[in-house]
């Protein structure tokens, strides 16, 4: 396929033809080609048919996604599109209505325990434990996902994100990055296969969204997968290798980044929100 | 994972839940002072509400010595999971590949040893003002069970409770039918031992088959409390 006529691909399967109708757009032939041999086989993460409802009100609706080991994935949507409820299906934190989710091949409901050791979350809110340190928090983290040697990792991590100076602080004096920068270290303390980041960029400035960027270039590096949300098309644009948006739990644009101009993902993107 | 090193993640696991707790509240204090003052001023309270002439006290004393450890337990128990919840750090908890009794376990010793706390500070100050020794070798094990049954019972709704907005007031609701059997026996037995009753029925045979058998249920239903 073309570069022009994947991107007239991308423009045809815009949200505004596609009247509320769910379809997937899959321009990624191209990338599929160039991926390493090792990343194409079993998808690391397969949904079918994925729907969560809440008090018999609909949040997701049949949901059908896959990411091999080594891609992003950003999902963006306006407030209440289904991002953050997609995520905390795949971390096992809600139990889906309806639908599979898998990861590694594991089912997120009946292997939940096993997919929790193979995934990181880092929420837009960071949860940590405010009257503890910063390492008492990643040790405490570390001793839940039975890391060996989890001192030496959460030193190392505490090292990588910049809060090596501050390890012995207590969450609560950090500032807002600090504490987001802290987040994004317990997510990768026990080097999870797949890393959900849901608006992890929230509070970062332009120093920390690069500390983030090179963090998760590494991981893709290592062989593990992102998925991300984000209301920034922007950062959904340099980040991913593929864009899925989602309207009233539905997946109603899906395209890859390679294929796309900046201002494409953009018009699509307020298209999508309104 | 062999048997014998899942047990020793498990027992890892509920040890640094426990010792993050403990290190918690040593350092926010949200929870013990209050739990002791509110102890303290329910016996002030009561001392001046009763007669407290010397054939009375047997009767009053008991009752007021339990009074005050459950209502006072209940305001450490409605901590216990609505603090994670409040923070969102439940969700980081229930994240982490983690067996969810180990999560009840700790949040249970942790209350156990928050209220012993606060009973081995109250203890003396209600002997001085219902002036009363209760210092034989008796009481300490109906303290212990009447404690526990209390945060078996507690913790459990606590995880139940800590999601919905009136949980402050849903708590004592749910919580207080249930514990009325330990509450008659603590009373009874601590009565007991200040006033001997022939054919008394063995009240702390009842504590302890109530504390077996809700610690087992506890026990069972503590995963689907906290994941739904």
């Amino acid at each position: 396929m073309t570069d022009t006529g994947s991107k007239e691909q991308a423009r045809k399967q815009r949200p505004d033809q596609a009247r509320g109708e769910q379809f997937v757009a899959t321009p990624l032939a191209g990338r599929q080609e160039t991926r390493p041999q090792s990343k194409v086989g079993r998808p690391l993460v397969e949904i079918q048919k994925l729907s969560k409802s809440f008090a018999f009100r609909p949040v997701l609706r049949g949901i059908d996604l896959s990411l091999q080991a080594g891609e992003r994935l950003a999902l963006l949507g306006a407030n209440g599109a289904g991002k953050t409820t997609l995520l905390r299906v795949l971390a096992c934190l809600t139990r889906p209505s309806g639908g599979h989710a898998l990861v590694a091949g594991l089912d997120c409901v009946h292997d939940a325990q096993e997919v929790r050791r193979l995934v990181g979350l880092v929420a837009h809110q960071p949860y940590l434990y405010e009257e503890l340190t910063a390492l008492e928090n990643l040790l405490f983290f570390a001793r839940m996902y039975g890391v060996t040697r989890g001192r030496e990792r959460a030193l190392s991590l505490l090292e990588r994100v910049g809060l090596a100076r501050r390890a012995h602080e207590r969450v609560r004096l950090l500032s807002r990055g600090q504490v987001q920068r802290l987040a994004l270290a317990r997510a990768l303390l026990h080097e999870p296969r797949l890393l959900l980041l849901d608006e992890a960029e929230t509070g970062l400035d332009e120093a920390g969204v690069a500390l983030l960027s090179r963090l998760l270039a590494e991981h893709i590096a290592q062989g593990g997968a992102l998925i991300l949300t984000t209301h920034r098309p922007e950062f959904a644009f340099q980040q991913a290798d593929r864009l899925a948006m989602l309207k009233g739990g539905r997946i109603v644009y899906q395209a890859a980044t390679a294929e796309l101009e900046l201002a494409e993902v953009r018009h699509a993107y307020q298209e999508v929100v309104g | 994972m062999n048997t014998l090193s899942a047990l020793r993640l498990f027992y890892d696991q509920v040890l640094a839940i426990l010792g993050k707790d403990i290190r918690y509240e040593l350092r926010s204090k949200q929870t013990w002072l209050g739990m002791g003052l509110f102890a303290l001023l329910v016996f002030v309270i009561f001392n001046f509400a009763f007669d407290l002439r010397v054939e009375n006290r047997a009767a009053v004393a008991p009752g007021a010595l339990w009074v005050a450890f459950v209502f006072a337990s209940l305001l450490g128990l409605g901590r216990t999971f609505a603090a994670e919840r409040e923070g969102g750090s439940l969700d980081r908890l229930l994240l982490c590949p983690v067996d969810r009794r180990a999560i009840y376990l700790a949040k249970l010793l942790g209350n156990l040893l928050f209220i012993a706390v606060v009973e081995l500070v109250a203890l003396p100050v209600f002997a001085a003002l219902f002036s009363i020794s209760l210092f034989s070798g008796e009481l300490l094990p109906i303290v212990l069970l009447g404690t526990l049954g209390v945060a078996i019972i507690g913790t459990l709704f606590s995880a139940m409770t800590a999601v919905t907005r009136a949980r402050e007031l849903l708590l004592p609701l749910l919580v207080f039918p249930l514990i009325v059997p330990v509450v008659i026996a603590a009373v009874r037995a601590t009565g007991a031992l200040m006033l001997v009753a022939p054919n008394e029925p063995p009240w702390l045979g009842l504590l302890v088959a109530f504390d077996v058998i809700f610690l087992s249920l506890a026990l069972l239903t503590c995963s689907y409390v906290l994941e739904e």
